[in-house]
């Protein structure tokens, strides 16, 4: 693969990963922030401090502008599979479609209409209401993030399915919601979620810290991060690596891939860095760091577990699909998984540093860690961005694991000038995005910025 | 009744419930740079349609969703043969969301005046755009025999389609116009009567003419009798009409009304007038795409009857329950752009 794509099928992946990462630097935040904010809203309800009003409307604020552009940059999700992958969306629109439109119906209109009522109903419905209007957003988002995952982890392990006439027909929708892949996936990505949430959350009260604004109402904020944060990326290495295991028996070849494994071996060292042995000329890397075993254990659940190989793997796909290359881009999945992997790992550190220093009362003081802190905003989105490309790129060549080639899947009858067009369009008008959602973010979260000292808004009746 | 018929006509619902209700949202912003005379009436018009334009999109989502699931042949060819008008669609669509949001986000006129452009000049141009793109379904667009679009871009022009857009363009700023009679208060809402009273005439004319040609077009180029399609047809042209003279007699909460029931009758006079078919093929007129060799499974079409029948009114319960919370008319006083509400004391308390 040539990274100046030439072909349509090329211009077309590079604009649907273009597409899928950026919505996705956005789609975390509003999982995370969402809750974390309802939390603080709730605590309000119950103690009637002022201060945790002030928080939910600080961190609310940085909630909906990243909302604003995960939805318009969503519809764009969705019109793609049509415009860019024709062939692809008519084989699977049976099976595919219908988590789509699930979501559609179950969660889209959910998070719009609650998070509506949520913006603009503060003096309109009572304080009890108005909390559960975000609660209900904050369901709606993470139904949609289940929907749409269901749909994703069917192009990973297709399941409750038929093929009739060259098309995917649905058999068992029970199947399809209780996929195993996609509960995996979906835990997974709420844990990512929350992550992006708690470490974004720190992330801007150290900046507070630093400044020395509002260090008291914002190590209110700090600790319910870090009480979110230390958990949920302990838990999110353990639930990683479980995952990692699902893929093993659905996507042998992703798991392989995702090691540089080209032989199959029993039991199988862990490469924790490696330099070269990612080409088929160049199989054995000139430089590696192993740990005995451990690969053994994440991907069977056992130290004496057997890994199959790329090329024995090339050989049963090409006896069952016929000659072709079935191997993804080794190189780039071998580091996806492990910068993701790490900047887990490094997440992990942060949470816990960061609750160690906080219950020795040094947190707001620690300028070391605020720093450390604010660099750590962007790991989730650098590890979020390599989970999806091991993902998508590990399913390479198929679009459908196993049931479609990706070559064949996109639109016979859009050209590469248009879809060079729509890229262009793409690439331009997400950039505009992302520095203006990058400046609103920084002048809304800026510690110079002096908090309104509010009135409770108690339900006036303005008219 | 058979299902791929009950998803033709959900589908059509959802096209229906999308412009009934985003259409009055592309009225207000067509009219923002005519009808407000200063900033404070331009703020009352983005708040009447601040917190419900964002729910009312998610009926497109749907829409789009319920397409690809229940009749993914109509997806695929629609969707990858009007590549660029979609493409269109989508930037318009993305520059208006981010109008609401950014508007509100600096105090100079310039930056406002661009935002308001922006709103209005999206507006304008997606209902412009849908217009020619659903008038194409009919009139009929080359599909090959594989069944995918074989046209290009200036296919999809013809004087049939071309009036179908500035019929849309025309009912949705009378629709918006009525919408802000009943959403504003003083010189505001005098003004916007008089909009809808200078819009009437127009939307009518061009509205009626676009229908009947709508009726004569299933006729002409999809074997169809004139019977049904003329019925809807009869029925939006009656609602328009009605909603013009009421507009003239300044009742508009029920012009109102009637030109949301236009606004369905003339969706449900497309859909009549397509069906068997789901998007028809000329010159060759057997490549056409019809409900049944377009539609998913029965299963699939089962299952996904059983969540529709369980949502679709749980949606119309809980967007009806958002019209009522906001159905206090609107001032221009109160900041609409969304994180500022947030950031700023609601009103009412003292500005920091």
């Amino acid at each position: 693969m040539s990274p100046l794509a030439s072909t349509a099928v090329d211009i077309a992946r590079v604009q649907f990963a273009t597409t899928t990462l950026y919505h996705f630097l956005f789609v975390p935040i509003t999982l995370g922030l969402g809750p974390l904010v309802a939390v603080m809203q709730t605590l309000w309800h119950r103690t009637g401090d002022e201060a945790w009003l002030r928080l939910t409307r600080f961190f609310g604020t940085l909630f909906l502008i990243n909302f604003a552009i995960g939805v318009a940059t969503g519809l764009v999700q969705e019109f793609e599979f049509g415009m860019n992958w024709s062939v692809y969306s008519k084989f699977v629109g049976n099976v595919f479609g219908a988590p789509l439109a699930i979501e559609g119906l179950a969660a889209f209109f959910l998070e719009s209409t609650f998070l509506g009522l949520w913006i603009f109903g503060w003096n309109r419905l009572s304080p009890r209401v108005h909390l559960a209007t975000l609660w209900t957003a904050v369901v709606g988002t993470w139904l949609s993030a289940y929907f749409i995952l269901v749909a994703n982890s069917w192009m990973q392990h297709p399941v409750g399915y038929k093929i009739v006439n060259g098309e995917a027909q649905l058999t068992s929708v029970w199947a399809l919601m209780s996929n195993g892949f996609a509960l995996r996936a979906f835990v997974h990505t709420i844990l990512a979620g929350l992550i992006f949430g708690s470490i974004i959350m720190l992330g801007i009260c150290c900046w507070h810290f630093l400044r020395r604004h509002e260090v008291e109402l914002f190590l209110r904020a700090a600790k319910v991060a870090l009480i979110v944060a230390v958990p949920v990326t302990l838990l999110q290495l353990v639930v990683g690596n479980r995952f990692g295991a699902a893929v093993t028996s659905a996507q042998s070849m992703k798991i392989a891939a995702s090691e540089a494994q080209w032989n199959t071996c029993e039991p199988c060292g862990f490469s924790l860095f490696q330099i070269g042995g990612f080409t088929k000329e160049d199989e054995t890397p000139r430089f590696s760091i192993t740990v005995p075993r451990l690969l053994s254990y994440m991907a069977t659940g056992s130290f004496d577990g057997q890994v199959q190989g790329l090329n024995q793997l090339q050989q049963q796909e090409q006896r069952q699909f016929g000659r072709g290359n079935y191997m993804p881009y080794v190189e780039v999945i071998y580091w996806s998984m492990r910068v993701m992997a790490y900047m887990g790992m490094l997440m992990f550190l942060v949470a816990v540093l960061g609750a160690w220093l906080f219950w020795k009362r040094k947190l707001e003081t620690a300028r070391w860690f605020a720093w450390t802190a604010m660099v750590a905003i962007s790991f989730p989105f650098i590890a979020a961005s390599s989970g999806w490309i091991l993902t998508e790129m590990g399913r390479q060549p198929w679009i459908v694991q196993g049931l479609l080639l990706t070559s064949k899947a996109n639109s016979p009858n859009v050209s590469t000038t248009w879809l060079g067009i729509s890229l262009g369009v793409f690439v331009a008008l997400y950039l505009v995005l992302g520095i203006v959602d990058f400046v609103l973010m920084r002048r809304y979260a800026r510690p110079d910025r002096p908090l309104p000292r509010e009135e409770l808004p108690a339900p006036v009746v303005i008219y | 009744m058979n299902l791929q018929i009950f998803w033709f006509c959900l589908i059509a619902v959802l096209w229906g419930g999308y412009f009934v209700l985003e259409g009055f949202d592309f009225g207000v912003g067509m009219l923002l740079p005519f009808v407000p005379r200063d900033e404070s009436e331009r703020n009352a018009m983005f708040e009447s349609i601040g917190p419900v334009w964002d729910g009312n999109e998610v009926w497109l989502v749907t829409a789009g969703g319920a397409t690809f699931a229940a009749f993914p042949a109509w997806y695929g060819t629609m969707f990858s043969g009007f590549y660029l008008a979609f493409l269109l669609i989508l930037f318009l669509l993305i520059v208006r969301v981010v109008s609401f949001e950014w508007r509100q986000k600096s105090d100079d006129p310039r930056w406002r005046r661009v935002w308001m452009w922006a709103n209005a000049g999206g507006s304008a141009g997606i209902a412009l755009i849908w217009g020619i793109g659903l008038s194409n379904l009919l009139y009929g667009v080359p599909i090959n025999s594989d069944g995918d679009y074989a046209g290009t871009f200036w296919d999809l022009f013809s004087g049939y389609t071309i009036l179908g857009g500035i019929a849309f363009v025309l009912v949705f700023a009378f629709h918006g116009a009525s919408y802000l009679t009943l959403r504003t208060t003083g010189d505001l809402c005098r003004r916007a009567e008089t909009a809808a009273r200078r819009l009437a005439i127009p939307a009518v004319v061009v509205g009626a003419g676009y229908l009947i040609w709508t009726v004569a077009a299933a006729v002409d180029r999809n074997d169809k009798d004139v019977f049904p399609p003329v019925l809807p047809a009869a029925i939006a042209i009656a609602a328009f009409a009605a909603a013009a003279l009421l507009a003239f007699a300044g009742r508009s909460a029920i012009a109102f009304t009637l030109s949301a029931v236009g606004t369905l009758s003339l969706v449900a006079t497309l859909f009549t007038s397509l069906y068997p078919r789901v998007m028809v093929s000329s010159p060759d007129f057997a490549n056409s795409l019809t409900v049944s060799g377009a539609a998913s499974a029965h299963y699939t079409l089962k299952v996904m009857s059983v969540v529709a029948l369980i949502f679709v009114p749980l949606i119309l319960l809980y967007q009806s329950w958002t019209y009522y919370v906001f159905r206090a008319r609107v001032t221009g006083e109160e900041v609409q752009s969304p994180a500022e509400v947030l950031a700023r004391p609601p009103s009412g308390s003292p500005a920091s």
